[in-house]
């Protein structure tokens, strides 16, 4: 309203984020996520001006500098016959295989940084994807009620019966041989369209379910009443009673579907059925390291220790949203 | 005087769970006169705010007929109901659930000027609804500045006053006002009362007034309809049903209310027993269980409203006359 804005309050958005920015935990959340994508953000640099590596090229038989001396990437095994080489341990120094090199001799570290954009992409993707592919079923269901419901409802029941992995596995094993071809739709077996879309869709129900259950108290709240006595049209009820009502639950929804997203696409790649090579991921150095897993530890503890981090910071983020947006909620029956 | 809304044989049953339903509305009939203010009084869960919802098609009726203006509104589908609506409006009991949290006070009143074209199906320019909205708020005595606020930030009175801004923003003739002041502090009952009636004197409104607190009911209203059971048992004018109910339900609710007299306990009719559900209701007269002058004829013959005097119908075997 234009010419009424002598003293305009806080709308609830506003209030919900000053009350987030309030609480630290989630800021330091908040600011290990962004430091975790601008790292990833920043691998180029990294692996061309830093380390000068290429983090996807094999490299059995090259060799580093440090502190004056050339070192061979593989190196010989202590064992009395020197049979067999393992790859070179953490230097701890940026410049040089910081974290050592992985059994094809590229430098974890690089590896790292590059998996890391595309875990953190594949999660955010799948988790928005999910989210609204979850709103319109969840919002549909809710609203129209019925018939619709009913239909909604028991696909996402037949989804449930199926474990959430059981189920990531089976679609990423069908479409890992040759892709997607659906109809005019042709997806390449290494398109990162697929994963995404097959973690948005396996977590469709549970992002569905408790929107769908908001919605249907909504749609029977009596402001939904006031706004049918008077007169508004049925789309715009949905748009501007429904809809505002239900973003908060939607939004507290969304770091924990990223964490759930991380951790699945991990462990899709890890099973090497997610993310493809060349392409690298958390989940596909976890399994390069998987042979070196008692000579040189780093090469799995690290992305493995990146993908905690990014989940916990999620999660710390989700708690940190929903007290920051359940506040109208709760401490509004006052006066 | 005119009818304006006139309810004929309303029915209302809810289905339940294996085949039981639940009957809301009971051949509910009645008319709603231009210009009075008609109350509806009845223990919780009686169908007072059924029949209000239903008298404004809110809820969809089992059967029956409701005219409003001479038309038949009891079949019109949402969309033909939409230019019904502008005449017709609802206040809520729970002042808070009734208004959209997320949206300021502006934006709640704007909305059905900005629903429903003005008197010449033009869409109503900015300048227009601002200046309806400061007239609202004059109307309900809030100050201006309230439009950019929210509603958590207004006490249960003032948001009242909100909601009855809002249902008189496109110059209805009819409020169904259901229990609006129950939730409400005494002090702020008495203001929101007043302001109900200044409000009728002032723009000509007729009310259907829903409250289970006989004594403002009896301020407000010129008739009365006491509910029991999905079924109006009493209906008449409001002098006459309080000082000489006909029902003996009634006649217990009457005695209820406490009075500030010594002795007065000992005139208090105590019924006995609970509500019947309305999922199996008693055979014959369904106050029947409960009466203290209930006879064998009530547990078979069910009562209809009939004229025991002046404006004065009752739906029982054996009244006070």
């Amino acid at each position: 309203m234009s010419g009424v804005q002598e003293t305009t309050p806080p709308g609830p958005w506003r209030s919900a984020f000053r009350v987030l920015a309030r609480n630290r935990a989630s800021m330091v959340a908040l600011g290990v996520l962004g430091l975790m994508v601008l790292l990833s953000l920043l691998a180029p640099f990294y692996a061309h001006h830093i380390a000068h590596t290429d983090p996807f090229r094999a490299n059995v038989a090259g060799s580093f500098m440090l502190d004056g001396k050339t070192i061979d990437i593989m190196q010989p095994n202590d064992n009395p016959l020197h049979l067999g080489l393992t790859p070179a341990g953490p230097t701890w120094n940026p410049s040089a295989y910081m974290l050592g090199s992985d059994s094809q001799g590229r430098d974890v570290a690089a590896r790292l940084l590059y998996g890391g954009r595309i875990s953190l992409l594949i999660s955010f993707a799948a988790a928005a994807l999910c989210i609204v592919i979850a709103s319109v079923v969840g919002i549909l269901a809710g609203f129209f009620g019925g018939i619709v419901d009913m239909v909604l409802s028991r696909i996402m029941d037949i989804m449930w019966a199926v474990p959430v992995y059981l189920f990531a596995i089976s679609l990423s094993i069908v479409t890992i041989s040759d892709g997607l071809h659906l109809g005019p739709i042709t997806l390449e077996a290494d398109n990162l369209i697929i994963p995404i879309a097959i973690i948005a869709l396996v977590y469709m129900p549970y992002a569905a379910r408790p929107i769908r259950g908001r919605v249907m108290a909504l749609r029977n709240a009596d402001f939904v009443m006031a706004a049918r006595s008077l007169g508004v049209p049925r789309w715009r009820i949905l748009l501007v009673d429904i809809l505002p009502n239900v973003a908060s639950s939607i939004v507290v929804l969304a770091p924990l579907l990223a964490a759930f997203a991380l951790l699945t696409e991990s462990a899709l790649s890890f099973l090497s059925i997610g993310v493809q090579a060349p392409t690298a991921s958390w989940g596909t150095i976890i399994q390069d390291g998987e042979g070196l897993i008692y000579s040189r530890p780093m090469v799995a503890i690290a992305p493995g220790l990146a993908i905690v981090i990014v989940v916990v910071a999620l999660n710390v983020l989700g708690d940190g949203l929903r007290d920051a947006l359940d506040v109208r909620e709760t401490s509004k029956r006052g006066a | 005087m005119t009818d304006i809304l006139k309810a004929v044989e309303l029915c209302k049953d809810y289905r339940l769970p294996r085949g039981k339903t639940l009957q809301a509305l009971d051949n509910v009939s009645l008319t709603v006169r231009s210009g009075e203010v008609l109350g509806l009084v009845g223990e919780s869960g009686c169908g007072k705010s059924t029949l209000g919802r239903c008298l404004l098609r809110l809820t969809d009726l089992s059967s029956g007929t409701i005219l409003f203006e001479d038309q038949d509104i009891s079949r019109m589908n949402d969309h033909a109901l939409r230019p019904v609506r502008r005449r017709m409006q609802m206040v809520f009991q729970d002042s808070y659930a009734a208004l959209n949290p997320k949206r300021r006070i502006g934006d709640l009143l704007a909305e059905p000027l900005r629903v429903h074209p003005d008197e010449n199906g033009q869409k109503r320019s900015r300048q227009v609804i601002e200046a309806r909205l400061y007239e609202l708020m004059d109307l309900v005595s809030l100050p201006r500045s309230a439009l950019t606020r929210y509603p958590h930030e207004f006490s249960g009175g003032q948001r009242q006053r909100i909601n009855i801004a809002r249902a008189l923003a496109l110059s209805p003739r009819l409020i169904v006002a259901d229990e609006p002041v129950s939730a409400l502090d005494v002090s702020v009952q008495a203001q929101i009362v007043n302001l109900f009636t200044d409000l009728k004197e002032q723009l000509g409104l007729t009310y259907v007034f829903i409250a289970h607190d006989l004594a403002v009911v009896r301020q407000i209203s010129t008739r009365v309809a006491v509910m029991y059971l999905g079924a109006i048992v009493e209906l008449g004018d409001t002098d006459t049903v309080m000082q000489r109910p006909a029902h003996p339900y009634t006649a217990a609710l009457i005695s209820a209310v406490p009075q500030p007299v010594i002795g007065a306990d000992d005139r208090r009719i105590l019924l006995h027993g609970d509500v019947p559900s309305p999922i199996s209701p008693p055979s014959g007269c369904r106050f029947h269980t409960r009466c203290p002058k209930a006879e064998s004829r009530c547990a078979q013959d069910a009562p209809q409203l009939r004229l025991i005097g002046n404006n004065h119908e009752v739906s029982c075997h054996f009244p006070n006359i």
